[in-house]
């Protein structure tokens, strides 16, 4: 592969970097990375990975662009509120970047499906929004040893840890099973500050880039958390747990589960 | 004795919205009584009904998870900081 005279212009600023030049900017370009959510995380770590180069960019969300999402999923414009999250993120990106190829899927997640969607992706990022779509998008990394960026956000606070299953931890070696129903506010009841999601999203998004591009050190083995308010950083270990239930020595979950949709609010439209 | 405690965005309700507060305690289980004695109510959202931290809920000692420690026996010294470390799933 050669770059054409407008990549090498358009990525000239990170061509120019030690560890990646032209070498590097191929493998962006070769790369294929599977966000799902195109929320507040998706938001940013899309915008960031469709500027980057990353070749071919899916993007998983069975959502419709509303105005309240416009305080923080920064994709989407009052233009495109009615259309599908996954169409009108498809058409912002296409105009900052035609080099990346969007495949959109308007759907949910489930067993039945995403073994089969992540399958041709080198990367999976999870930007989703609940705990059932969480832990799913986790045991089906592990099974398919798909490397994972996983974020996570509410109200002031942020989360991220990065996955490579068998090598290192993954989500449920850090929480082995999702909260019972009722107990953790998980969606649109909490609140989210629009930056939080821009810090996470984009970390998630620097974790892709540096997995693709082999430089640096990944948030593997251990876990980053932010709070906004005083500007906290800071990382815990997340050591693998040999009894993890997925991807422990004897795992007790073989098989991919749905969990049932827990949000009070969801429940109630529902 | 002294110990930083960092509190999640979910218990700040109950610790008048700090997100640092400063506890005694030789062990986890007394640094969780500390807690409890400081701001009535937020045991329970740590520990289930048989005092068990619950499992969504992780507890750091400096960098170290004490699921991988003692548990609640794991021991403290001044100057720990102690993170209380929910699984928070937003992302929309």
């Amino acid at each position: 592969m050669k770059l054409r005279d407008d990549q090498i212009e358009r990525y000239s600023r990170q061509i120019l970097l030690p560890n990646i030049g032209g070498k590097g900017q191929e493998k962006l370009l070769n790369a294929k990375v599977l966000v799902i959510g195109a929320g507040g995380l998706g938001s940013p770590c899309l915008l960031y990975l469709a500027s980057a180069g990353i070749g071919t960019l899916g993007i998983v969300d069975s959502d419709k662009v509303e105005l309240n999402n416009l305080q923080r999923q920064i994709v989407h414009s009052v233009n495109t509120v009615g259309k599908s999250k996954v169409e009108s993120a498809k058409e912002r990106l296409s105009a900052i970047n035609p080099d990346a190829k969007i495949i959109s899927y308007d759907a949910r997640l489930t067993s039945a499906n995403i073994l089969d969607i992540i399958k041709d992706y080198d990367m999976v990022v999870d930007g989703s929004d609940n705990f059932p779509t969480r832990y799913l998008v986790n045991d089906a990394c592990v099974f398919s040893k798909k490397p994972l960026s996983h974020g996570g956000i509410f109200r002031f606070d942020g989360q991220a840890l990065t996955i490579l299953p068998g090598k290192f931890a993954c989500y449920r070696c850090l929480f082995p099973e999702p909260p019972p129903p009722g107990l953790v506010p998980s969606c649109q009841e909490a609140g989210i500050l629009g930056a939080v999601a821009g810090v996470i999203g984009t970390i998630q998004a620097n974790e892709v880039l540096k997995y693709v591009l082999g430089i640096g050190e990944l948030l593997t083995g251990k876990l980053l958390v932010f709070n906004a308010l005083d500007s906290f950083f800071r990382q815990v270990k997340v050591p693998r747990d040999p009894k993890c239930p997925v991807c422990g020595a004897n795992p007790s979950i073989t098989k991919l589960i749905d969990y049932e949709q827990f949000c009070q609010i969801r429940k109630k439209e529902a | 004795m002294s110990i930083k405690v960092r509190i999640p965005t979910p218990l700040q309700k109950m610790t008048q919205n700090k997100t640092e507060v400063e506890l005694s305690g030789s062990n986890i289980r007394e640094l969780i009584d500390d807690l409890e004695r400081n701001f009535p109510g937020i045991k329970e959202r740590i520990c289930d009904e048989k005092g068990k931290i619950r499992r969504f809920i992780n507890i750091y000692v400096n960098e170290e998870d004490i699921r991988f420690l003692k548990q609640d026996q794991t021991s403290l010294k001044d100057g720990d900081e102690i993170s209380i470390i929910p699984a928070i799933a937003g992302g929309s």
